[in-house]
């Protein structure tokens, strides 16, 4: 083997041969080259007392180390209804976890548990399902079949999730385009994992069963920022009903990207819509990536029907690695295989995301199919060496390295090591012929991820025998019909005609407030533009920077502008009145008044000020320029004019008279 | 036959498919006033309505299109699903003990019926192996699916004959004998084995599963290694049910099977024996006795076979209030035995008094068991249990009512005078009687106690 070999150097000319480009730098015509695709599964929580299919509290949630009783599962792969064994299910079947579940008898029964069978749907979140269907223009079912959807990984006790389809079809109107939807399910939500290490996986049950929708749209998203726009709009719709949960967790969205060659990835559970136009530009290049390591394998190492790879077992004692790593190992009796990977130099070391390359899709791998925690290898493209030259050199020789080959040295608990084996050998070969289907998750840069899962199909889905199918009638749908938000596209066209400054856009439909806007016009006579900046700003503000008391609610604020009308006083007193609201809607309104200091003053008297003050100003004023004036003045009187007199009107009866400039 | 194409479907939903000519299995674009559905038509369950068709679309999820709305069916292909356990050759391997396994029904193994659309037993070794492959590291295996019919449906046809089949297997030096069963009657069909095939000299394990096999979180694949193991190695020479002991996935309990009761409609940790402690604890790896009285494996065939049951026995539950024609349709029904399951400590109102005087005159052997499952029947205590002993009425000591049903329809298929069904009433036989309670033969913890609560924290149930 060339010690030549640079592998920073490579890493860096792979990243330019694909043609990588930062987000900030790509334009359309860089998604277009490599053949950007996208599409979303939204999930959002709904507003229901209870879970989806038995009597437990919905939306209570405990700590990791709160728990009651600890339940024990293993999960094994079934057929699906068309009697066939899915592909993630086989991967999950071969890593063996023992699953273990905490329960907290206030949000578990013996239903979380697949102890018992389902009850009846919730009527409620069906309802709202439906509602969320017709504003999505969906055909609506005649008849809801709850099915079975498979889920290996434990996230679920029974090994599947209830779900059911409401409606199929619709579409979203974005700003510069519409968007095909696929359907629309309505679902039960996963146990959250606590911890995973080695062959433990730990849950905890109460997020466990909480009515979820899914929404699936058509993978028509052709750059990272139409994901974002689309996600908003989705998210914006399903709030706008205001009969879904807000909050951390409660809208987590699976992003699916492909690149032209490459194949349908899906990016689990992100739950800021920020962070997809990052995650989906660094995965298209990922796989574009790929798709280069493809061409490179086929040119370099031949027919994958021929490749072979080749691995000797080492003992850790006798080899006596400097390298802590493997000193460790050593020590706790673990096993050390070898593994030469003919033709895969260069490819190791290849660019796949920033900050990662082709090593580590194997070693996440190793990691969730064969249980090896990582770290969990070092190989001859490490781009800072573990291993001395010596040592090296003396693996090439045990593995009969030709020039053109990689290895990689792996260890962990002899048990797991045939696995570690089969699960670097495959990925290898499928290296040579495909992007692998997967979900990954993100890692906290926000930007880059990690191999999670083999991407399930449609093969992990049975019929629920445990329930009989629910047929939705006409009369049903049409009652739902008559009382559906209006449409996300026709609030962002409304908030526009009402001159609404477009930087509230995303707050007021996040926080479903243009009702509250259309109310205030209707019944007070305000101006939505106004009232529209109070939300976006004002509101915004106080939101992110104090706690706010259990008791307020947004419907309140038409309490206090209410009573601003009826008092006729001007409303610009409102912002200040605010916060003390905010922290406790009990108080009585007066009482915030006066704790501001405020009295009712007439405008005479405020601009009876004004002679006064200008000619003070003319005095002190220290700046060549002339324009400070009106700022200073209405600095001094604000405090008296606010609720009395609009600072616009103050600011012309402060030009009235010129300013004497000595 | 023309009805197989659109299989299950009826009224409305046959007629509009027939119009098109759209079979099950047809890949179709349905128009309807609700917009268009695309997917394949699957069969539709018996027992639904005749107003839907059901579509599996291409995401994987069924849905049903409801007739009234439809305006077109366009068939565009067809793909007919093959729902099958992948069969694999069950390896034979030297060393291991061969084990026969009798199939009667229940989810040990299952697969999809779309006439009922629930689940129904698949079977044989081949399947079985495909399922739960690590059953060729327990035993050789070899199987014979003896009838199919739901727990519910066993009766004293399907005892006599599965005890036949038993016997005649150990007969031929089989090492153990597994049942695969439901478990609604699984208690039943154990204790009829217990009297029918007596000393045997190789386990007989009873076992089913709680969850079905179909989906992945099944006890069935566990219970199955258990039972195997057990009955391939394990030196308990009994008719025992091997179930989950907690519902995590970690042992499983040998009961015996005149003791062992299902306690839960759907726990999967549901079988317990009552008034005693289980014979055994099951993993993958060892059998671990709890009892020490239990009957040894042996090397020899010497098996005994008591074929026999009649269906003159049955079983009455009082409730206060209960007027003595209940009993008297029974007796003019020609019942030969009636087993009381009487309140407390085994009561019953004066009211019944006249019908179990009259039991006695013609000849009909009245026994009585408790209500409260746990406990003796103690008819000296009060004054109601003297009087009802004076007419005739014979308590059963701690017997269970299903095993006391059981054991007298046995009895009474050897015999009709009253003085011999007493006796073997009275016999105890594998425990179904027992001399002794123990301390921790009754354990019903009650939640919210905070020591029961610290206790479950810490062991899984």
């Amino acid at each position: 083997m060339s010690q030549s070999f640079n592998p920073k150097l490579n890493y860096e000319l792979t990243k330019e041969a694909i043609g990588y480009v930062s987000r900030k730098e790509a334009t359309q015509a860089d998604y277009d080259r490599i053949g950007f695709m996208s599409g979303l599964e939204v999930h959002q929580q709904l507003l229901t007392l209870r879970k989806l299919f038995c009597r437990c509290p919905a939306g209570k949630f405990n700590s990791h180390d709160d728990f009651d009783a600890e339940i024990v599962r293993h999960m094994r792969p079934t057929l699906s209804e068309l009697g066939e064994y899915d592909g993630t299910a086989l991967m999950e079947f071969k890593t063996r976890k023992n699953i273990t579940y905490r329960i907290k008898n206030e949000t578990a029964c013996t239903y979380e548990i697949d102890d018992t069978p389902p009850f009846p749907i919730d009527p409620i979140a069906l309802n709202i399902a439906l509602e969320v269907s017709i504003l999505n223009k969906m055909n609506v079912v005649g008849e809801v079949h709850i099915t079975r959807k498979q889920y290996l990984d434990g996230s679920i006790p029974g090994g599947f999730q209830r779900t059911a389809i409401i409606g199929v079809g619709g579409k979203i109107q974005l700003q510069n385009k519409t968007i095909n939807l696929i359907q629309l399910s309505i679902e039960e939500d996963s146990s959250r994992e606590i911890s995973d290490i080695g062959h433990e996986r730990i849950y905890k049950t109460d997020r466990l069963g909480m009515p979820l929708i899914e929404t699936v749209t058509h993978p028509e998203f052709l750059n990272p920022d139409e994901v974002k726009e689309g996600a908003d709009y989705i998210r914006f719709l399903n709030r706008s009903t205001g009969k879904v949960r807000t909050g951390i967790g409660s809208t987590r969205a699976d992003v699916n990207v492909s690149c032209r060659g490459g194949t349908r990835v899906e990016i689990k559970g992100v739950a800021h819509t920020q962070w997809m136009p990052e995650l989906t530009h660094n995965e298209c290049f990922r796989q574009w990536a790929l798709v280069h390591i493809i061409k490179l394998l086929n040119e370099k190492a031949g027919d994958v029907s021929q490749w072979k790879l080749n691995s000797v077992t080492l003992d850790p004692e006798e080899m006596n690695f400097s390298c802590e790593l493997l000193q460790l190992a050593c020590k706790e009796k673990q096993g050390l295989i070898a593994l030469c990977l003919p033709g895969f130099k260069g490819i190791l070391s290849h660019f796949t995301q920033p900050k990662q390359m082709f090593a580590d899709e194997i070693a996440t791998r190793l990691k969730v199919i064969a249980c090896l925690e990582k770290p969990n290898m070092i190989h001859s493209e490490n781009l800072y060496p573990l291993l001395s030259a010596a040592e090296t050199n003396k693996i090439s020789e045990l593995l009969s390295c030709k020039k053109d080959d990689a290895w990689i040295l792996l260890w962990g608990p002899e048990a797991d090591l045939p696995t570690a084996v089969e699960t670097v050998d495959e990925r290898c070969r499928m290296a040579f012929t495909c992007v692998p289907n997967e979900t990954r998750k993100s890692l906290s840069d926000g930007g880059t991820t990690l191999f999670e899962r083999v991407l399930p199909g449609a093969d992990r889905m049975y019929p629920d025998t445990d329930s009989a199918p629910i047929p939705l009638k006409n009369d049903q749908i049409e009652e739902i019909r008559k009382q559906i938000p209006t449409d996300i596209f026709d609030r962002f066209q409304q908030l526009k005609a009402w001159g609404v400054p477009a930087d509230t856009y995303t707050y007021i439909l996040k926080k479903n407030l243009v009702p509250l806007l259309e109310i205030l016009h209707d019944e007070l006579n305000i101006n939505p533009r106004f009232s529209g900046v109070f939300m976006g700003h004002t509101l915004k503000f106080i939101e992110n920077n104090y706690t706010r008391s259990p008791a307020f609610e947004y419907r309140k604020i038409f309490d206090l502008f209410k009573f601003l009308k009826d008092q006729k006083l001007n409303l610009n007193i409102a912002e200040k009145m605010f916060l003390a609201y905010y922290r406790n809607p009990t108080l009585d309104f007066n009482d915030i008044l006066s704790s501001l200091n405020f009295k009712v003053v007439s405008k005479k008297e405020i601009t009876d000020k004004i002679p006064a003050l200008k000619e003070t100003f003319s005095r002190i004023k220290f700046s060549k320029k002339g324009n400070g004036s009106n700022q200073w003045i209405i600095g001094q009187i604000k405090e008296m004019a606010l609720g009395n007199m609009s600072l616009s009107e103050l600011n012309t009866e402060i030009n009235r008279e010129p300013l004497l400039i000595p | 036959m023309n009805d197989d194409i659109f299989q299950g479907y009826k009224g409305n939903a046959l007629a509009l498919l027939q119009k098109y000519t759209a079979r099950v299995w047809a890949a179709v674009a349905i128009e309807t006033t609700r917009g268009l559905f695309e997917g394949t038509i699957l069969p539709r369950a018996e027992n639904t309505d005749e107003e839907h068709i059901v579509l599996k679309i291409i995401t994987g999820y069924n849905i049903g299109v409801e007739v009234n709305t439809v305006t077109e069916i366009r068939e565009t292909g067809y793909k007919k699903a093959n729902y099958q356990i992948p069969e694999k050759q069950f390896p034979v391997t030297e060393g291991l003990p061969y084990v026969k396994l009798f199939g009667t029904g229940g989810t040990i193994a299952s697969r999809l019926d779309y006439r009922t659309g629930a689940v129904i037993p698949a079977f044989s070794p081949g399947e079985l192996y495909g399922a739960v492959p690590e059953l060729a590291d327990i035993c050789n295996l070899d199987t014979e699916k003896i009838f199919a019919v739901f727990s519910e449906n066993m009766g004293p046809k399907q005892y006599l004959e599965l005890a036949h089949a038993i016997v005649k297997e150990i007969r031929n030096g089989i090492d153990g004998i597994v049942i695969g069963h439901g478990t609604d009657t699984l208690q039943h069909t154990a204790a009829v084995l217990t009297y029918m095939v007596r000393n045997s000299p190789v386990p007989i394990i009873l076992v089913g599963s709680q969850r079905s096999s179909d989906r992945p979180s099944s006890d069935a694949a566990l219970n199955l290694m258990h039972a195997m193991f057990t009955a391939g190695t394990s030196d308990i020479a009994e008719v025992m049910v091997c179930m989950f002991g907690p519902t995590s996935d970690e042992y499983g309990l040998l009961h015996r099977g005149t003791r062992v009761r299902k306690m839960h409609s759907s726990y999967r940790s549901t079988f317990r024996t009552i008034g005693d402690t289980p014979v055994a604890r099951v993993t993958r790896k060892s059998i671990t006795p709890i009892k020490k009285d239990y009957n040894p494996r042996r090397k020899d065939t010497n098996v005994e076979l008591y074929p026999f049951f009649s269906e003159k026995a049955t079983m009455l539950y009082y409730y206060p209030g209960m007027k003595p024609d209940v009993m008297f349709a029974m007796i003019d029904a020609g019942y030969k035995g009636i087993i009381i399951v009487g309140t407390g400590l085994g009561h019953v109102n004066k009211e019944l008094y006249p019908a179990i005087v009259r039991a006695k005159e013609e000849g009909v052997c009245v026994f009585m068991v408790v209500q409260t499952i746990w406990g003796y029947v103690h008819m000296f205590v009060y004054d109601t249990g003297r009087d009802m002993m004076a007419k005739g009425v014979v308590p059963l000591g701690n017997m269970l009512p299903e095993t006391a049903y059981i054991k007298l329809g046995w009895v009474l298929g050897q015999t009709e005078d009253p003085i011999e069904i007493k006796k073997m009433m009275l016999t105890p036989i594998c425990s179904d009687i027992t001399d002794r309670e123990p301390y921790n033969g009754y354990l019903v913890l009650q939640g919210g106690v905070p020591e029961v609560e610290e206790f479950i924290k810490k062991v899984h149930k």
